[in-house]
């Protein structure tokens, strides 16, 4: 499969990441390369095949619906580049 | 020799006869740094105020004949984990100011067992690489060569225990992070069970593939350290609920009568002739030892970098989405909105093999693509797991090289990335059948770089592994050989 410049523009905005016109040129040409490299795997026959997500097998693991610890709210948000009153302050959104 | 180039076992032994203190030993440690680390570059983060806090209190424990194996020895630690209020940057600049606020549960258990921490260990960026190149703070040199990769992604943590710089260290292996790295720099690296050490505090790459383990200057320390660091974490579900046997038990010197299989893909095209001449050396040592080696096969080995270089990107596009700049991080300054905030914080804060393959991970997962790759893949990874169950019926173990080549030269594969990503042709298959896996030093091209040789277990049985690896290095020397620093 082919991607091309306008597939690698939109999957940029998926992934919120910002390129250069050159650095998607070079994109569309080492994506290329490298999914060219990934056709291989249409030689194989997987359709009675049930895809492993899990390396050991294991499933539904839960706990107890009790209330556990959380972490600390004050060094939480000191953490991040701009608390305020309890919140992390970011640029507003402009549709 | 000094006390930063004996193994932990030896220290253990000398510290709990107080023939020797923790404060020394650490001593030791720091005073080597000073003088290799320059050339070197293993650690992004050095702690000695913290060391020799911990080395005191190691030795008041001691003292007090309340000495566990680790106690009072000093281990250095990949920037991947979290250590609590200590600096942990993943080798990114979108973390270069992170603090975590709790400890990993690995960090946790080093710290029980009265470990000394040296400091945090340079990486590839998020773990994505092979060479180490890709860290933000700049490249680590392989002791054996300072023009040469020590591997990656974990090669701050290889190159300190190879140098003498600590005495242990922690990495994590997605894709063969720690046994590449092993091979490169000669030392021990093995990569547990997928759930026998938890993830609890690995900053995520890939979920179903990442695992922390132990790099060691001989297989005695890395059991030792699987010890310390094994278990179940009921705050990691996809921590297993195992007991966690005493590795160092099965380390009796005696492989007879054990079953050895080779798979014939291992010696495939692209091999190095003194990787493969070396490793069958070994082989033919292990059949002296008394082991019985047969042809095995692993019919879709040549799928498996196609398989991993779709699904480990998938994995990481979902776990990188979380560096937004909004809670923990650099963030970009100026944007005029929340959305130009995220795509400048991101494009500004990743480098760029990171932002390749979250593009590539992201395309996988995308609408009208998912079937095609990640599904796919995710099947193929089946018929691989399904191969290795075929040949673990006939073996204990398997053997093969752990790298194609021995160490390449600094910015030799940087511009080329598939050509990168096929040096983790022999380490992949098990971290998508969550086997164990270790590498150790099985000899030395006639350049003096060392060749690893790779050790592969079924789930949960490192004890096998450890065996055989054991076994092969006490009756060679290759691990007693250090480089010229």
């Amino acid at each position: 499969m082919k991607i091309s410049k306008e597939e690698v523009e939109h999957v940029a905005v998926l992934a919120r990441l910002k390129f250069s016109e050159k650095e998607i040129e070079r994109f569309v040409d080492q994506l290329n390369n490298i999914l060219g490299y990934m056709d291989q795997l249409g030689k194989l026959e997987t359709s009675a095949v049930e895809p492993t997500f899990h390396a050991v097998g294991q499933k539904n693991v839960f706990r107890e619906d009790a209330v556990q610890p959380s972490l600390d709210l004050d060094l939480t948000l000191s953490n991040g580049p701009d608390p305020d009153r309890g919140f992390f302050r970011v640029p507003k959104i402009i549709e | 020799m000094e006390f930063c180039q004996m193994t932990a076992h030896r220290l253990g032994e000398l510290l709990r006869r107080k023939e020797i203190t923790s404060k020394e030993i650490t001593r030791s440690v720091f005073d080597r740094i000073e003088k290799v680390e320059d050339r070197i570059h293993s650690y992004i983060t050095l702690l000695p105020d913290l060391a020799l806090k911990q080395a005191a209190e190691a030795d008041a424990r001691i003292q007090k004949g309340e000495a566990e194996p680790l106690t009072g020895i000093p281990v250095a630690i990949k920037d991947l984990i979290c250590t609590q209020g200590i600096r942990t940057t993943c080798g990114s600049h979108i973390l270069d100011n992170f603090v975590p606020t709790y400890d990993a549960t690995v960090t946790v258990r080093l710290k029980k067992a009265g470990a000394v921490f040296v400091g945090k260990t340079n990486m590839d960026e998020f773990a994505m690489g092979s060479s180490t190149e890709n860290s933000h703070f700049g490249p680590t040199r392989n002791p054996w060569d300072l023009e040469r990769i020590p591997g990656g992604s974990s090669g701050g943590s290889a190159a300190a225990v190879a140098a003498g710089e600590c005495i242990l260290s922690l990495g994590s292996d997605t894709g063969g992070s720690i046994r590449q790295p092993a091979a490169c720099c000669g030392i021990v690296g093995l990569k547990p069970t997928y759930g026998r050490v938890s993830r609890y505090g690995l900053v995520a790459f890939a979920s179903s593939l990442d695992q922390i383990g132990p790099f060691a200057k001989d297989v005695e320390d890395a059991a030792l350290m699987l010890n310390a660091i094994s278990g179940y974490e009921p705050r990691d579900s996809t921590s297993v609920n195992l007991p966690v046997p005493d590795y160092t038990k099965f380390l009796i010197n005696d492989i007879r009568g054990m079953v050895l299989g080779v798979p014939r893909e291992a010696f495939g095209e692209g091999i190095d002739p003194e990787v493969e001449a070396t490793v069958r050396e070994a082989i033919r040592t292990l059949e002296k030892l008394g082991a019985k080696m047969v042809d095995v096969s692993l019919p879709h080995s040549e799928y498996a970098v196609a398989v991993y270089y779709i699904i480990a990107p998938a994995e990481a596009s979902s776990n990188l989405a979380r560096y937004d700049g909004v809670k923990y991080g650099f963030r970009a300054r100026g944007a005029y909105d929340l959305l130009e905030m995220y795509k400048e914080t991101r494009s500004q804060g990743f480098g760029s093999e990171v932002k390749r393959r979250i593009m590539l991970g992201t395309y996988a997962l995308s609408a009208g693509y998912y079937d095609a790759y990640y599904r796919k893949a995710s099947q193929v990874r089946t018929l691989i797991g399904r191969d290795f169950e075929k040949a673990f019926a006939q073996c204990d173990a398997l053997i093969l090289p752990t790298a194609p080549t021995p160490a390449f030269k600094l910015g030799e594969k940087v511009d080329d990335p598939l050509q990168m990503y096929l040096s983790d042709i022999y380490t992949i298959p098990c971290n998508l059948a969550g086997l164990p896996g270790l590498s150790l030093p099985c000899g030395f091209a006639k350049s003096g770089l060392p060749i690893g040789l790779q050790v592969l277990g079924n789930h949960f049985q490192e004890e096998k592994i450890l065996r055989v690896a054991d076994a092969y290095e006490r009756n060679t020397d290759h691990h007693l050989r250090k480089p010229n620093l």
